[in-house]
């Protein structure tokens, strides 16, 4: 009989242990999980697991594509996945299996955790690139940790660093002779909405100023009246008027700029099911001030003035509050930034923070190209390299950008400053063309 | 409480034993179903590596002589190694790459590569020793070279084509570029070969 209450009473506190632990695993607070430190690149989505881990299948390759594909694929992944399937390198891959991204970046260590979540030492290119200095000559007495340095060589991106882009860039300027970013072109086909024609329903709109704000923007000049936000379909019900349209309201009209948020670090909670992102979650230093704002596209565009002025450079100070965010309005760029808001300087001659974060770039959309700009700043973040050809040679030289970028002391004042060091990618590339008759 | 499965120990071992002879044959008649053999369908590996090296190499002859030949002789582009800066046509040898990356994303049935004994970039010199004799073979004699290999502990047939310069553009790239360890290719010659390997069961 005892034995038998034993039994009874032990069965019983496992079933409520294992439940206790599903209900706990189901919900929202289940950061007692976490089998260690997120990086800087996932903390934010850390509490959303299925975003990486499959049941019974773990963190696999095809739960970072979902995220990373498009950016791998812009990129033009030096050591993508089919490189590596050929059976001929079945002996490198059973040293080191690069098919499979959590080979080279694993989690929940932040023991090992490096740069650019890479948790493998940075000699890893040992593994197959033991004979460069055979092929390259120039690379002699160079050490295997050194292929990733600043400037030299990336695993994935390498578009502003092949040889052939170093000689085509040799010459350049520190800063060029003409040192514009792309123009954003206005849409105009469309029939301006004034006041007098404005769609909210009657008496909505208490706040007069609201609909003053409305009627200067870019959205009543290209017909964009109040329904075209405001009246949004809630779950299942019909469409209805609502005062405070999420941002689901502006990915009817702008999905480049939707999908770029939610790939990037703004937006990246809202695309994997959670709460929108707050100053108060984020590991950089942000204003205090700030802290219990939420993100959302409103909050950098505010709504009905809809500043993209605004939204390019202060909007982002009211939040970010690192060193190279405060070093920012005692650095050259303001003072373009500023010469250009003031009339001083020619139109796209001025740097904020969203001229080199949140690039405009130019892609082909639906069989034309058109500009747009990038809002993913994930984009072209890490390695720092990935900024060169999208930002950095609009205004400057390829020597001087590659320098620039490789000295984080400058980084770090905004650019205030000259590089502390010079990196030799370019002249190497000159002098293997010069030793070779027959270079182009 | 006692709790007994089996009446006696020997009932249990016939019990597992029996179950065990079950899981047995349903694995391997499973395994037996899982897929015909080549053979059994007439189509051996030598025939399928035939097959599929010649829609290869037809493909590419037709980009190489009617596509980059063509429009760069009639100045309407070039081909170019780094074609989406310079707004140029692929290069004869990178078509055939990314087709060779495609298809690795959509079948293990087969995998195909472009090998050369002096390769421009040397990822495409021969690593096993079949592609090395299999190179030096087609460049000897422009004829297929068969053989098998195990790599990573799967047995493989592999076939190596002779890869000829049909085309100016050919022979022209390699000649001039600053990696090409030759620089006196000449038409008709035999550059490099196509490898074909298909798994064998």
């Amino acid at each position: 009989m005892r034995r038998r209450l034993v039994w009874l009473g032990w069965s019983m506190a496992s079933i409520l242990a294992v439940a206790g632990i599903a209900i706990k695993l189901q919900s929202k607070d289940r950061g007692m999980f976490l089998p260690g430190q997120t990086s800087s690149g996932h903390y934010q989505i850390e509490l959303a697991c299925d975003s990486c881990h499959v049941p019974f299948q773990g963190a696999i390759s095809d739960s970072c594509m979902k995220c990373h594909q498009t950016d791998l694929a812009e990129g033009e992944d030096s050591h993508p996945k089919s490189k590596f399937t050929d059976p001929r390198n079945a002996e490198r891959i059973a040293r080191l299996d690069a098919t499979s991204c959590v080979t080279c970046h694993v989690e929940h260590r932040p023991e090992i955790t490096g740069t650019m979540g890479v948790t493998l030492p940075a000699d890893v290119c040992f593994y197959c690139h033991s004979d460069i200095a055979r092929e390259r000559p120039s690379h002699q007495n160079m050490a295997f940790d050194s292929c990733a340095s600043a400037g030299c060589h990336n695993f994935h991106d390498n578009r502003a660093l092949y040889t052939d882009f170093l000689l085509k860039h040799q010459s350049e300027p520190e800063v060029l002779s003409v040192a514009l970013v792309t123009r954003r072109p206005r849409r105009t086909s469309a029939t301006p909405v004034d006041a007098s024609r404005r769609d909210d329903p009657h008496g909505t709109v208490a706040d007069p100023r609201l609909v003053e704000e409305w009627a200067s923007t870019a959205h009543a000049q290209s017909g964009v009246n109040c329904s075209a936000c405001h009246v949004v379909a809630s779950g299942s019900a019909n469409k209805a008027w609502t005062d405070h349209p999420g941002y689901q309201s502006c990915e009817t009209c702008h999905k480049s700029e939707s999908q770029g948020f939610s790939g990037g670090r703004h937006g990246m909670r809202l695309a994997a099911g959670l709460g929108p992102m707050s100053p108060s979650l984020a590991r950089l230093p942000m204003n205090s001030s700030a802290k219990e704002r939420t993100l959302d596209c409103g909050s950098c565009h505010s709504p009905h003035t809809f500043d993209t002025r605004r939204a390019a450079a202060d909007g982002c100070l009211d939040c970010h509050a690192d060193r190279h965010s405060l070093a920012y309005k005692d650095s050259p760029h303001f003072a373009l930034w500023r010469a250009e808001s003031e009339g001083r300087a020619p139109d796209g001659s001025g740097v904020g923070c969203a001229t080199c974060h949140l690039p405009r770039v130019t892609g082909e959309t639906g069989g034309s190209s058109a500009v747009r700009v990038d809002h993913n700043q994930n984009a072209n973040l890490r390695p720092n390299e990935k900024m060169i050809r999208s930002v950095c040679l609009n205004c400057h030289g390829l020597g001087f950008s590659i320098d620039a970028l490789a000295d984080p002391v400058l980084i770090e004042t905004n650019f205030r400053g000259r590089p502390a060091r010079h990196i030799e990618s370019i002249d190497m590339a000159l002098r293997k063309a010069a030793a070779n008759p027959r270079s182009k | 409480m006692k709790v007994t499965l089996m009446k006696t120990p020997a009932h249990g071992i016939r019990a597992i034993a029996f179950a065990a002879l079950v899981c047995a044959i349903a694995t391997g008649l499973a395994a037996c179903g899982k897929g015909e053999s080549a053979a059994s369908s007439g189509i051996t590996p030598k025939m399928m590596a035939d097959s599929l090296h010649a829609v290869m190499e037809s493909d590419r002859v037709i980009y190489t002589k009617q596509v980059v030949n063509r429009l760069q002789q009639e100045n309407v582009i070039r081909a170019n190694e780094h074609w989406k800066d310079a707004k140029a046509l692929p290069l004869p040898a990178q078509m055939f790459r990314m087709g060779s990356e495609m298809v690795s994303e959509k079948t293990k049935d087969f995998n195909y590569a472009l090998l050369s004994l002096w390769a421009v970039n040397k990822q495409n010199m021969p690593k096993t020793d079949v592609e090395k004799a299999g190179l030096e073979a087609v460049v000897a004699k422009q004829e297929p070279y068969y053989s098998e290999e195990t790599l990573g502990g799967k047995k493989y047939f592999t076939a190596v084509y002779p890869d000829v310069a049909v085309a100016e553009a050919c022979i022209n790239c390699h000649n001039d570029h600053e990696d090409s360890p030759r620089h006196d290719f000449k038409m008709g010659e035999t550059m490099g070969g196509v490898v074909v390997r298909i798994p064998m069961i």
